[in-house]
């Protein structure tokens, strides 16, 4: 819920002014207030609150009694093989989709960059998907992946390879890449959208130039298209990693964590300790471990391409 | 943009272009093709592009069967709500911060892209416990009470981009004629703001519309639930002549928001609004 490429203004002089009196700053407050108070109650203290209770043994039910338990948790958590097997399949779906994401919209984005035919349907097509709401996204690949019923699979029997259907979601095999596919599916069109818009803000006399002194396709993309849309290429695989990281509803359907646990996002593992078993505290100090997990990588990630850039 | 390309080149660019329609579209094909299906053509052994004999009848079956025509009324029910409120709401406020520069809204644009990085685990608990403390869990207020406040930084970005772009100069020269501030606001700044509003408003419905997580979490009356969980419900009911319904309902689903983007084509594609909607 970000804006990637910030609107320009009509005219600077139009923009924010510093309030000088006293009666303009309460006049400010009063019409911030309405916006402020929801946000501070409903979402900062929840937030605050949620961190805390990592730290604590709160569980479900309308009296518990709640204890400040330090790092018990997090000792814990360090222990549970199935924490550990879902933070792999956590960071297996986050960078695989984040990855494949953007290498397929890269590609699209340059190709609907060009003058070809069907530019528009393609145009049209790559906007669906991220219209759809995740629930419907997860509907409709499980029809693709229906066993008897799916597109997928029929597809293979119609070519004569009646050897590769398999029951793509329930199979231990391959429940994992299908469901990364789904989500490369899905989230890929807003990455398109956004490096589209990227490529269009390339100056056109900058690879004028470059081919006149006979740089070739590839060194042209290299050296002036990559170097342009670097920072939207940052932008925007930052924030598709922070979302896939915590992605819920897709994989919620598709298969819920199955078969055998062999699609258990973090996001999936944590709703279940907190609302099937009722284990709020574990369940908080989860969500801090993946924030911390997130924000760390994403330092890695930021400083090598700052390094890069200088 | 890289000049003319070879005839293989060419050639080399529609193929991948093919690839990338048939991965976009043929899953948007079956869908369709599958809520046209009768029974039938639904479990018959080798299922069939394009469906032989068309039929609305599991459009019907979604909603008298499943409720889903209940649940497509709650959920019109809290996203008009939400869409209603989240304007009220964020329209003071992003004019205070089109206007003015403060502190205050420096962190409150801040919070917008903080409000990215936690997962929901942290907040859903803490909010499922004070919406109980007020007796809002398990309500649609309560429901509509998170979304306003979850769309909320983000319309209040949006809208305040909306402001930006009306000229100063139009308020000053009604104040100079006479005008007094609420006149100024009633008279120039409204009409002009109207685009801003509606797409404010149609962010909030849709954000509403396709909200999953918190509507599943806080909501537990099975006549309360809202589309989305109803759909992911329905998905748990075995056998293969369900699809046709669930398809139907699927793709009803969809009709807001694919009604939202093309209000938004123009927009989406310069890229302003690029990360606007996420579900």
């Amino acid at each position: 819920m970000t804006t990637l490429a910030e609107r320009p203004d009509v005219a600077r002089s139009d923009g924010p002014r510093v309030a000088r009196s006293r009666s303009d700053r309460l006049g400010i407050y009063l019409l911030l207030l309405p916006s402020l108070l929801p946000i501070v109650v409903l979402s900062v203290f929840p937030l605050v609150r949620g961190i805390y209770l990592g730290f604590t043994d709160a569980r479900a039910g309308r009296h518990v009694e709640i204890s400040f338990t330090g790092l018990a948790n997090y000792r814990e958590l360090l222990g549970d093989e199935l924490f550990w097997n879902s933070f792999k399949i956590g960071l297996l779906w986050a960078v695989g989709v984040t990855v494949l994401q953007f290498l397929l919209a890269l590609g699209l984005a340059l190709l609907l960059n060009q003058q070809l035919r069907f530019r528009g349907l393609a145009r049209v097509l790559a906007v669906v998907p991220w219209a759809m709401p995740p629930v419907v996204v997860g509907i409709l690949w499980k029809l693709v992946y229906h066993p008897d019923a799916g597109l997928l699979n029929e597809f293979f029997h119609r070519v004569g390879a009646d050897a590769l259907r398999t029951n793509w979601l329930g199979d231990f095999s391959t429940a994992l890449p299908a469901v990364i596919l789904v989500g490369v599916w899905a989230g890929m069109p807003q990455t398109t959208v956004v490096l589209l818009a990227g490529l269009q803000g390339v100056p056109r006399e900058l690879h004028e130039a470059a081919a006149v002194d006979g740089a070739s396709t590839w060194h042209r993309f290299r050296n002036v298209t990559l170097p342009a849309i670097t920072p939207v290429i940052v932008a925007i695989t930052s924030l598709d990693f922070i979302w896939n990281f915590n992605s819920f509803g897709l994989v919620y359907v598709l298969t819920a964590g199955g078969p055998g646990g062999k699609t258990m996002l973090p996001m999936l593992f944590a709703y279940e300790e907190a609302f099937r078993y009722g284990n709020y505290g574990y369940a908080a100090a989860l969500g801090n471990v993946m924030v911390v997990i997130i924000v760390a990588l994403l330092a890695v990630y930021l400083r090598r391409r700052l390094r890069e850039a200088n | 943009m890289f000049g003319k390309p070879t005839r293989t080149g060419r050639a080399l660019q529609y193929v991948a272009l093919t690839g990338y329609l048939i991965f976009l579209g043929f899953p948007l094909v079956w869908l369709l093709s599958t809520a046209f299906k009768p029974p039938r053509e639904l479990v018959q052994l080798h299922p069939t592009l394009i469906p032989s004999n068309p039929t609305v009848q599991n459009f019907v079956q979604a909603f008298t069967e499943q409720q889903l025509g209940r649940a497509a009324l709650n959920s019109l029910q809290v996203s008009l709500a939400s869409a209603v409120l989240t304007v009220l709401v964020a329209l003071p406020a992003s004019y205070a911060l089109a206007r003015f520069r403060t502190r205050l809204g420096t962190v409150a644009l801040g919070w917008v892209l903080l409000s990215q990085l936690f997962p929901f685990v942290l907040l859903i608990i803490p909010i499922f416990l004070i919406l109980r403390q007020v007796g809002l869990a398990n309500t649609h207020a309560g429901l509509v009470l998170i979304y306003v406040v979850w769309a909320l930084p983000f319309a209040l970005w949006m809208l305040q981009g909306f402001v930006r772009n009306i000229p100063r100069d139009l308020e000053e020269a009604a104040a100079v004629d006479g005008a007094s501030r609420l006149e100024v606001l009633r008279r120039v700044v409204f009409p002009l703001l109207a685009p801003g509003i509606v797409a404010t408003a149609l962010f909030s419905f849709i954000s509403a519309w396709n909200e999953f997580f918190f509507a599943l979490v806080l909501v537990k009356t099975p006549e309360l639930a809202t589309l989305p969980v109803a759909l992911a419900r329905f998905v748990g009911i075995e056998g293969t002549a369900r699809l046709g319904p669930l398809a139907a309902g699927s793709l009803l689903a969809t009709l807001p928001s694919l009604i939202f983007f093309a209000f938004m084509q123009r927009r989406l594609s310069s890229g302003s609004l690029a990360g606007a909607v996420k579900g």
